[in-house]
């Protein structure tokens, strides 16, 4: 199910020094990607069924899920963010140290789902920036398990010269 | 087997003799002391490599799942995978943090763990320096972490963190007394405070079949010392996020997970040498004994991890002063009374080793009848105060 997707490589121009560093980095970055554990509604009870026996997110090194948003490297939203909930998760983004990811899941994560209402927030991305969206309602591990390739994948196909966290200018809001 | 029994012992002599061909003596001297300082270090750091990923794998298997596979072959890389995370992640110190004190807790928390090693018999004539108080020593050692735990939670100005450095003063100093007093038994049948001479002692019988009450009370003392499930409560994240290091992050943070993980060897160690014989035993090479006995005491460690729940903090304190002070103080008594009137020999441990179980199985049954009173108690208030809500009949 999870076969290894290619490595990019259109980067040609960039010396063979720093591809390697390159690939440490992501490679070291990728397999220790520890959640940060928080569950805002159903989806969260999904979010711990991959945890489970049947499922074991451990194999990618992620059964960390930290409680403290110092350690932890991945926010899955997973759930209804209402708005008197959206404070506390911009908050823990906030608090998460770079680099950092963000996964939402569920519909109501993405887009309110369901709930068309003055209480709900219409999608997580409105307060955060959201990486990788994995539909479902609620999505299955298997699902999640996709989520978080595709986060691998993004974070493979970064460069330690580019990424914006090393930056000394000031970032964007 | 006599070759590798002194294998690192060669190894360290043929070295020595190399550089007197072209050092003066003072130099040599000098080398070879910082190489052993090095050597310590890296064994350190070694072990925490190996012993994450066993631990990772341990609860894995014992909860019926995999654990890591996906970093190299059996995910064998997983714990350098998690090193290169920590060493590139931001750095964050919190805007009111005591700053000062904020750097220096992680490097100080490093300290005292790596100097126990100094004591630590790895094998026969494998010791850093054979302290004639090493126990003393040990002891005093093992009170720093409760200071720089303090610093972190301090500096933080993190109510949780602050929390959870309370707790673990609470923690710590508690289960010191019964430790001591554990340690205090072996040196009494030892007859001796340096950890070489301890093992020594053990030639013919391990202090565990000996005295098997301070075997235990060391044990479970130990496990709170390394504040490791049952005794987690600075770290318990259903109630204090995650105790003293919840503000620190990268690198500082891996400190205090680098510390963990030398104290538990340590603390293993420590096990082997004062109750398991050490490196003693026939047949396989003495550091290689030292090392599987190790090895054994820390996945006993991680099973009871995997298989306990937390305690309470009133229920944790209890237990270190209501049951392991007194019956740790009642075995050294035993103990003393056995040692005076018996030559040591197989009569003295058979008479040791059989009142040493009926002391364990009497704490038992104690400790069984009053939790049963106790439940009893509480079972009848909830009774009573149904009958006050709902009248005499209904139930
Ligand atoms: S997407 Fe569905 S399962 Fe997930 S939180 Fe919303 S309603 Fe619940």
């Amino acid at each position: 199910m999870f076969e290894d997707d290619a490595i990019p490589v259109e980067k040609i121009d960039r010396n063979i020094f720093l591809t390697t560093v390159d690939w440490i980095y992501n490679w070291g970055r990728q397999y220790s990607m520890w959640p940060a554990m928080f569950g805002l509604a159903c989806c969260a009870i999904e979010m711990i069924g991959a945890s489970t026996a049947r499922y074991d997110i451990a194999r990618f090194g992620m059964e960390f899920y930290r409680a403290s948003p110092r350690h932890a490297d991945l926010m899955i939203v997973a759930g209804t963010v209402t708005h008197k909930m959206a404070p506390q998760v911009k908050r823990i983004w906030d608090q998460m140290p770079e680099p950092k990811y963000c996964l939402a899941m569920g519909s109501c994560a993405i887009s309110g789902g369901i709930f068309k209402s003055y209480a709900v927030l219409q999608g997580v991305d409105e307060i955060v920036p959201v990486d990788v969206y994995v539909p479902g309602c609620p999505p299955r591990p298997e699902a999640l398990f996709d989520g978080i390739r595709k986060i691998h994948q993004m974070v493979r196909a970064q460069s330690i010269k580019t990424v914006r966290w090393y930056g000394k200018e000031k970032k964007e809001a | 087997m006599q070759v590798l029994d002194d294998l690192w012992i060669r190894i360290a002599v043929w070295f020595r003799g190399l550089l007197e061909s072209f050092l003066p003596p003072w130099a040599v001297q000098l080398t070879m002391d910082v190489l052993g300082i090095l050597l310590l270090i890296v064994l350190g750091i070694v072990v925490v490599l190996a012993f994450t990923y066993m631990e990772r794998k341990v609860i894995a298997r014992v909860g019926d799942r995999i654990g890591p596979n996906r970093a190299g072959p059996f995910g064998i890389f997983q714990a350098i995978a998690d090193a290169i995370k920590m060493l590139t992640k931001e750095d964050v110190t919190p805007t009111n943090a005591d700053r000062w004190l904020f750097l220096a807790a992680p490097i100080v928390v490093i300290i005292p763990a790596v100097l126990l090693y100094a004591v630590l018999p790895l094998g026969r004539g494998m010791v850093g320096v054979d302290l004639n108080i090493a126990v003393v020593f040990v002891v005093a050692m093992g009170g720093i972490p409760i200071l720089t735990m303090l610093m972190a939670g301090w500096a933080s100005n993190n109510k949780y963190a602050l929390l959870g450095a309370f707790r673990t003063v609470a923690q710590l100093i508690s289960y010191e007394v019964p430790m001591v007093v554990a340690l205090l038994t072996v040196v009494l049948l030892a007859g001796t405070m340096s950890t070489v001479g301890i093992v020594e002692a053990q030639a013919s019988f391990p202090f565990a079949l000996v005295t098997p009450v301070a075997f235990v009370v060391y044990m479970l003392a130990g496990l709170a010392e390394l504040n490791r499930t049952p005794f987690d409560l600075l770290e318990a994240d259903s109630e204090i996020v995650a105790g003293y290091f919840i503000e620190y992050s990268g690198m500082k943070f891996a400190m205090f997970f680098l510390a963990e993980y030398i104290n538990l060897f340590m603390v293993a160690g420590m096990i082997t040498t004062l109750f398991l014989a050490g490196w003693q035993w026939p047949i396989l090479p003495s550091w290689l004994w030292f090392l599987i006995k190790v090895v054994l005491v820390i996945f006993l460690m991680m099973w009871i991890r995997a298989t306990f729940p937390r305690f309470r903090i009133d229920q944790m304190l209890g237990f270190a002063w209501k049951a392991l002070v007194p019956l740790s103080l009642i075995n050294l008594f035993l103990v003393a009374l056995v040692a005076k009137v018996l030559e040591p020999g197989w009569v003295r441990t058979g008479v040791l080793f059989v009142s040493n179980l009926a002391l364990l199985a009497g704490a038992i049954a104690i400790m069984a009848q009053v939790a049963r009173k106790r439940e009893e108690r509480a079972r009848a208030a909830g009774e009573a105060a149904i009958k006050r809500y709902y009248g005499s009949e209904v139930r």
